[in-house]
């Protein structure tokens, strides 16, 4: 392993809660000190090293000190102990475009923010056609850029700090930025920097794009160090540990509508082990059972079952009709299963909605829309994104 | 790091946040620049008015110059206030106006402040230029006396940066600070004599002394460094004489005080502000 870019060591943050925030002159007077407040570790002892030339995640759950430390690094926020020893030029994506002056002109603010990361006018100079060119707005360059739209703002930004080329660069989750062209460019420069042997930070919840990007990662939780190490273990160990299972739920009225003569109680996500579970992972065996309340005798009833993305778009859906399993007629209470035997999402959270209808499927008994959700880990097959997995593979390689 | 090594480094981001400062301020308004001309006229118009018509201070003519002009006279200790003044209160809210700024990136945090007192410093010195100008067309001869004026310039930038730093980290502690300064402001203003001769105060401790009060107003008086900052500046560009070496001496150690004391509070308290902005 190279050298280290960043050396953290022993880095403790504390922070001050108020418990009256009172900035103002009386209130201090009268207390005889500024505020009370509570004290808050935000990194406690947080040790390790960063190589030279690696693409770094730092993960842990909200509030858990991945930003702070972010800033620490980047000597925003300085440390209440121990210290971040970082070589060479740094730049940080914390806040796209946030020196620029509304009142002047993009070509000014480039040179203003420019200078601010810490390059010289000459170099400016030199690169300010790159800068112009990647952001994308030639035409808007002498505009105020109070005029420009937010998106402009960004690129204009994103543009002046991936161009400044430092030689450590720290990201904090801002990669949603633009169009899908803009982000490509984007990702394209990353790619770049990875291959100069530069160094990347990234604090990201994307938990798929760390995995893709990043060859080492850290783990906090609670201001501490919990793991650190190459991502796919520390990714892993983190998904396994803060995996929550999620309560089954029925939701509530907005999402539920029909007749009412059927009803479902509940709908339960069985594992490969037979055990009820909200986490399952590729390729994985998936039982949906759906608890349903007959109050009257219903023929040739049909239930529906359909998977979502968080998003809401629709992936699949199957009722009983379709697959040809066509009960003569139920009553009272009871449940019914609908197996697949190997899960072919890839990793993600989905909901699952249910219903129960007449054999013609225009009258609705009841629909549940989003009644319950679940988490896709990794597992096989390993597929490299989007929702689905196809199961596809590579080869007959031929050379002309 | 020493400040000064600190400076040089930080010279391309000063030299931008101050071109910030001065073509923003007045940017999308119908006379742009020439407001930075316009407000000191003005000033002096009303103050002329007031204190030269209406009041009717009279200064003693300059000696040896011989100028008699109102106008002139209360421009040569009121425009390097305004300098004073905008450095001291541009300086105070420097960083609470960046907070975006500070919060997102890293770079040295003094030169906002510093970029403000540049900022001023150009506004002040076309200002000094037109008044020299018009000093000469009165009769004025400043000409041996300029490389004076600019040590005293710059003596009265560093005094105000000094103050300028110690209220800026004050103002993001307590938020009171703008408002108590702006009083204090205005106070200090009338404890300096722009708009009126310190003949007066002589007189009045004259007066004092008559009734049986031995006070010694004219002492406590003078112990405000912009008392002799502002004398000094009439006596090189009014009177054309050299000012008391008393004096020049006590202005290059209030700036020394200043400048000492703003620049270890700074450095003492400015790694927390990216958390209490």
């Amino acid at each position: 392993m190279t050298e280290a870019a960043i050396r953290v060591e022993n880095v403790s943050k504390r922070f001050r809660m108020y418990r009256e925030r009172n900035q103002s002159l009386k209130a201090a007077l009268m207390r005889g000190k500024r505020a009370t407040y509570e004290e808050f570790w935000a990194l406690r002892d947080v040790t390790f090293d960063i190589p030279e030339g690696s693409t770094f995640g730092l993960i842990g759950e909200n509030g858990s000190g991945k930003s702070t430390l972010l800033k620490c690094i980047a000597k925003i926020l300085q440390p209440d102990q121990g210290q971040v020893v970082a070589r060479g030029r740094l730049a940080a994506l914390l806040e796209l475009g946030s020196g620029f002056h509304p009142e002047l002109s993009g070509r000014e603010n480039v040179f203003l923010n420019g200078s601010i990361l810490g390059l010289g006018r000459k170099d400016l100079e030199a690169k300010f056609d790159e800068i112009v060119d990647f952001s994308g707005i030639e035409s808007f360059i002498d505009q105020p850029v109070k005029n420009y739209s937010s998106g402009m703002y960004v690129r204009l930004g994103f543009a002046i700090a991936i161009n400044i080329d430092p030689e450590i660069l720290l990201v904090d989750e801002i990669l949603a930025v633009g169009d899908a062209a803009f982000q490509q460019k984007c990702m394209d420069k990353f790619a770049d920097y990875r291959k100069a042997g530069k160094t990347v930070v990234i604090v990201s919840h994307a938990m798929g794009s760390l995995r893709s990007m990043c060859d080492h990662a850290a783990w906090l939780r609670k201001g501490q160090l919990v793991e650190v190490g190459t991502t796919a273990q520390t990714v892993d160990d983190y998904v396994d540990a803060t995996h929550v299972e999620r309560p089954v739920e029925v939701a509530a009225d907005p999402n539920r509508w029909g007749s009412g003569e059927a009803t479902i109680n509940d709908v339960e996500l069985i594992n490969a082990a037979g055990i009820r579970s909200s986490r399952f992972r590729t390729g994985e065996r998936l039982t949906i059972r759906v608890d349903f309340d007959f109050h009257q005798r219903i023929d040739k009833p049909v239930f529906g079952l359909a998977i979502t993305t968080l998003d809401g778009v629709y992936l699949w859906a199957l009722h009983s009709r379709d697959g040809e399993f066509v009960p003569d007629s139920v009553q009272g209470r009871g449940s019914v299963e609908m197996t697949v035997p190997a899960l072919m999402l890839q990793p993600g959270t989905f909901e699952v909605t249910a219903s129960i209808v007449d054999y013609s499927t225009t009258h609705t008994f009841d629909f549940l829309r989003n009644c319950t959700r679940f988490d896709v880990d990794l597992g096989h097959p390993r597929e490299s994104g989007g929702p689905v997995a196809l199961g596809g593979s590579w080869g007959n390689l031929r050379e002309l | 790091m020493s400040l000064s090594s600190d400076l040089r480094a930080s010279r391309e981001i000063l030299s931008n946040l101050t071109m910030r400062e001065v073509r923003g301020k007045y940017k999308r308004s119908f006379f742009g620049q020439a407001w930075s001309l316009l407000n000191p006229i003005a000033s002096l118009t009303i103050y002329t008015i007031v204190f030269g018509f209406v009041l009717r201070a009279t200064p003693p003519p300059g000696e040896p110059s011989g100028i008699d002009v109102f106008t002139l006279w209360l421009a040569c200790a009121l425009l390097p206030w305004n300098f004073f003044s905008a450095t001291v209160l541009g300086g105070m809210s420097a960083l609470l106006g960046n907070a975006g700024l500070i919060q997102k990136v890293y770079f040295p945090r003094y030169t906002l402040v510093v970029a403000n007192m540049f900022a001023g410093l150009v506004t002040f010195g076309f200002e000094l230029l037109v008044l020299a100008g018009i000093a000469v067309i009165f009769g004025s001869n400043i000409w041996i006396w300029i490389p004076l004026v600019l040590v005293f310039v710059a003596l009265l930038a560093l005094f105000g940066l000094g103050i300028g730093l110690m209220l800026s980290i004050a103002n993001v502690y307590f938020r009171d600070t703008a408002q108590f300064v702006g009083i204090l402001m205005q106070v200090w203003f009338y404890a300096t004599p722009i708009v009126y001769p310190v003949t007066l105060i002589v007189a009045a401790e004259a007066d004092m002394r008559e009734n049986g009060n031995d006070f010694p107003l004219l002492w406590f008086y003078q112990l405000n460094p912009m008392e002799r900052f502002v004398q000094i500046f009439r006596d090189l560009l009014y009177d054309n004489r050299l000012p008391p070496w008393g004096d020049m001496a006590y202005c290059l150690g209030a700036t020394a005080v200043s400048l000492g004391l703003g620049a270890w509070v700074f450095s003492k308290y400015q790694a927390r502000i990216a958390e209490e902005l």
